[in-house]
């Protein structure tokens, strides 16, 4: 088995535990070798944390799995070489990278339900590891897993030890992919956007474990990120990458504060952050151009568009709870028969206003989002849309109803969400073929019509959409959205799935239609930064209930729920 | 134990639909049962005095009432053939059919899934184009050609294999009835020459329906694998540095394995009712050949027999298919 060289002997103070040169990584396609990497520098001193940043197909993700040597098939090490504590990485044999590979240097993912063997208990994936690197013998393993779980504080780890993932929530999942990767306590960790899909409290929280974990460890970091407060935050030096290239490496508190090249620049204008308006966001010249927001002050003596009263879903909560006793033979707390997920809410939308329904995963926005949008039915409660009960209509009747075009949706992912057989143009036409009479000869022209008004290019139209990028999909479904022009558009998280500098023209693009045509907004987020930049008002939700709800300043600025107060200090801000 | 139970009671709505069905479809074949058996030369009082003798000049509801309460006793009736009652004649044949299924599909499982594995760990590689070749050779070959050819080469030319005729040669004689699958009989009694005998007669009718069934679970096993090993908690196993045996058993094979036990299923199901070409090429004693033969004489009580047969091990089948899921996902328990 190879040895790894402990630093104290083997390496002077000098020497770095990760030394990357002119790193280049190819990939053999169909339309030829692509460079996703190319020539890249990165040093990694030992017990330091780095940063790497940038947007999606900026090569991060690729140089770690460089480093760790588990590329794709079709990936392949070009050029240069990757030095960790001295030994040359690429030269390398399979079976010493094995070795290295959880005991010297491990990694943790993205989507940590995907990461985890979804039909293994998260005990004996563990096990596993620990067995692989023989840290331990037979008669010992099961407890040297629980004491594992217990270090990255999994609440009764002896129980979670014969769970399955399926069975903990994706923050518990993290946490056991963590538990995982520092099981064999590696000098080396890479965090590749690991907090990603997480809520903020359960970032912040797992982010506070990797450092304490490492630090205590005296472990490097490498944490990918696209997110410029976390990276900010979190890591003593920061790599900025951009289509394959470094542009920029630099110590965390100087490049923020003077970031050097031009896309570090756009990059840092584009993340959403207190202090600024929606067109701060877009580089100098574009913000320059575009139009002052609008400000549409809500009549007051006008009717309110949409009267939520007193909400509540419910869903039977029997089936979950008798298969659980069935299957661990204990009795669960008693609860009451059904699990409601909504519970008792009651708030307005004014016409020509936009409001921000804010919470954590489960917290009910979801649902109240599906049920006003009436695809799914109400336990108790009314839904007054336009001064009609619409809450009375069952929703599989709704689709057909001339209510149904004056409430729509913008879905979270913009690739889902499209027909993937459907052309631009065809997705853009589908709702006017459904539930409008215009005639085909109208129909080109109105998609072209809608297509310019979301910026989308005509020659795009006659595109599907595997061939359109993650911004034009988002245009597409906005302009499926208001080719009906309704009244309320709701949108689910539209911009979760998209990279800052794209996000925000999005959101700008967002708050210019709802100046022109005079829409009102339900906007499903999880980010109170976005939140706070497209919204008049905010409604903050969690178990449930609201737990405010006011002027979007107002509820930033000062919160008066101690829940607020949590969310708002667990999101992580770049020092500008 | 209750989601079984539950599962169990979802099967009656099956068996009372399979009832109907076969009923109404054998009664719908073309070809009258009375006038076949008065034979070319009778008279036409003569076919309708059979006719009434067999009850089928009653309204088809009376007919089915009757058929009804005598499978209720466990009566499948007559078979005009042979005259021996339906249900001895399939206790008789289908272990035969079964044995031969299992046999080949088992020896198909052996070869294949190790292949298919392979195929998509070295995906592109040698090992990966011969599964394939043989994938498609095996699927693309007629059963009663492949089996013909086996005959040939190791009956005829080679001289290896016994005469095939059935499922004991003649010299051998049968073990004591236990199961009815003459290895498993022979093997518990410790009849050594019926062992014997009955595996050399099963090897090439076997073969010749594992060649056929290698191709969809080789496949899909591939494509399964290929899915699984493409999927991020591999990418995890990797990373943390764990071996490949572990990593393409413990973690890709037993992800990958829910499609290819559904294959398998399928494959099974349609072996044991398509192997009536193999049955009549080695002269099998099976249930395939005894339902076509009373199919052609417009037996109706064999018929429905076979097909009830089949109905309830398909629905056995499909059950067991359903606990097989619940073993390997546990997801699959939770929600059922």
């Amino acid at each position: 088995m190879l040895k790894a060289p402990t630093p104290e002997v083997d390496t002077g103070e000098a020497l770095p535990l990760l030394d990357v040169r002119d790193l280049t990584v190819e990939f053999a396609t169909r339309r030829g070798v692509v460079q996703a990497v190319k020539k890249i520098n990165i040093t990694l001193a030992k017990g330091e944390t780095l940063g790497i940043v940038g947007e999606s197909g900026s090569g991060k993700s690729v140089t770690s799995y460089a480093v760790m040597r588990i590329l794709d098939r079709a990936g392949s090490i070009a050029e240069g070489s990757v030095l960790f504590s001295g030994l040359d990485l690429r030269s390398a044999s399979e079976g010493d990278m094995r070795n290295l590979r959880g005991r010297e240097m491990s990694m943790i993912f993205q989507s940590p339900r995907l990461a985890l063997n979804p039909i293994r208990k998260v005990g004996h994936q563990i096990e596993d590891v620990l067995l692989e690197h023989a840290q331990v013998g037979n008669e010992d393993v099961a407890n040297k897993a629980i004491e594992v779980l217990e270090q990255v504080r999994i609440a009764r780890p002896k129980e979670r030890y014969h769970a399955y993932p399926f069975e903990l929530s994706g923050g518990m999942c993290q946490r056991v992919v963590i538990a995982l990767a520092l099981a064999c306590r590696p000098q080396l960790l890479i965090a590749d956007e690991p907090t990603t899909g997480l809520d903020v409290t359960t970032q912040k929280a797992v982010m506070d474990l990797v450092v304490e974990l490492t630090r205590e460890r005296g472990m490097s970091t490498i944490l990918i990120t696209h997110d410029l407060g976390l990276a900010a935050a979190y890591c003593d030096k920061v790599v900025v990458m951009e289509k394959g290239h470094v542009v920029e490496t630099s110590p965390s508190e100087t490049i923020f504060k003077a970031p050097a090249h031009a896309y570090t620049r756009k990059l840092m204008r584009a993340t959403p952050r207190p202090g600024i308006t929606l067109r701060d966001l877009l580089p100098e010249d574009e913000a320059a151009r575009a139009r002052p927001v609008a400000h549409n002050p809500v009549q007051a003596d006008e009717a309110p568009l949409l009267v939520v009263e007193n909400l509540v879903k419910e869903y039977p909560r029997k089936g979950v709870t008798t298969s659980l006793k069935k299957m661990f033979g204990t009795t669960p707390v008693p609860e009451s028969e059904a699990f409601r997920a909504v519970d008792g809410i009651s708030f307005q939308i004014a016409r020509v206003e936009s409001v921000g329904l804010f919470g954590e995963s489960g917290c009910g926005k979801s649902t109240t989002s599906m049920m006003v949008m009436r695809l799914i039915d109400k336990t108790s409660g009314t839904i007054t849309f336009g001064g009609g009960d619409i809450g009375a209509i069952p929703a599989r009747n709704f689709a057909t109803l001339p209510q149904r075009k004056k409430i729509q949706m913008v879905f979270q992912d913009p690739t889902d969400s499209l027909n993937p057989r459907f052309t631009a143009a065809r997705a853009i036409a589908d709702p006017l073929l459904r539930l409008s009479d215009i005639s085909r000869g109208e129909l080109r022209s109105k998609c072209e019509e809608l297509a310019t008004q979301v910026g989308l290019p005509l020659q795009f139209l006659d595109r599907f959409p595997h061939q359109l990028s993650g911004g034009q999909k988002a245009r597409v479904g906005i302009a499926r959205a208001i080719a009906l022009r309704p009244d309320l558009i709701i949108l689910d998280e539209p911009t979760a799935a998209l990279d800052v500098s794209v996000q925000a023209v999005v959101l700008n693009l967002l708050q210019d239609l709802k100046d022109s045509l005079g829409m009102s907004y339900l906007f499903v987020s999880h980010d109170l930064n976005v939140v706070r930049l497209l919204c008049d008002r905010v409604i903050v939700m969690n178990t449930g209930r609201i737990v405010e709800q006011g002027p979007t300043q107002q509820v930033m600025d000062a919160p008066q729920a101690a829940y607020t107060r949590d969310l708002l200090a667990a999101i992580p801000h770049p020092p500008v | 134990m209750a989601i079984m139970l539950k599962r169990m009671t979802l099967i009656i709505p099956n068996l009372i639909g399979v009832i109907i069905v076969t009923f109404l479809l054998t009664r719908a074949l073309p070809g009258d049962p009375a006038a076949y058996f008065a034979g070319p030369a009778a008279t036409k009082e003569s076919v309708e005095q059979i006719r009434k003798s067999l009850g089928l000049d009653k309204p088809l509801i009376v007919q089915f009432g009757s058929y009804v309460s005598e499978l209720a006793h466990g009566n499948l009736g007559t078979s005009l053939t042979t005259g021996q009652p339906v249900l001895t004649e399939i206790k008789n044949r289908l272990p035969a059919s079964a044995e031969l299924t299992l046999f080949g599909l088992i020896l198909s499982i052996v070869i294949a899934v190790p292949l298919g594995i392979l195929a998509a760990v070295k995906q592109g590689s040698w090992i990966d184009h011969t599964c394939r070749i043989v994938a498609t050779a095996g699927v693309s070959l007629p059963v009663f050609f492949t089996g013909l050819l086996l005959v040939y080469v190791f009956y005829y030319i080679l001289g290896w294999s016994p005469a095939p005729l059935g499922r004991l040669d003649v010299f051998a004689s049968a073990p004591t009835q236990i199961t009815g699958f003459y290895l498993i009989d022979s093997l518990v009694t410790g009849n050594w020459s019926a062992f014997r005998s009955s595996l050399n007669q099963l090897l090439l009718p076997g073969l010749t329906l594992c060649i056929f069934s290698l191709a969809p679970i080789a496949r899909m096993t591939r494509a399964s694998m290929l899915t699984v090993l493409s999927s991020e908690f591999i990418r995890t196993a990797r990373a943390s540095g764990l071996d490949s045996r572990t990593v393409i058993i413990t973690y890709a094979f037993r992800n990958a394995m829910l499609p290819v036990v559904t294959t398998l299923g399928m494959v099974f199901s349609f072996l044991l009712g398509a192997n009536v070409l193999v049955e009549k090429v080695f002269a099998w004693p099976g249930i395939g050949s005894y339902a076509v033969e009373a199919l052609i004489s417009s037996d109706f009580a064999p018929v429905q027999g076979f097909v009830l047969t089949m109905a309830i091990l398909y629905v056995a089948l499909n059950l067991l298919i359903d606990l097989l899921y619940g073993v390997i996902d546990p997801r699959v328990r939770l929600e059922a």
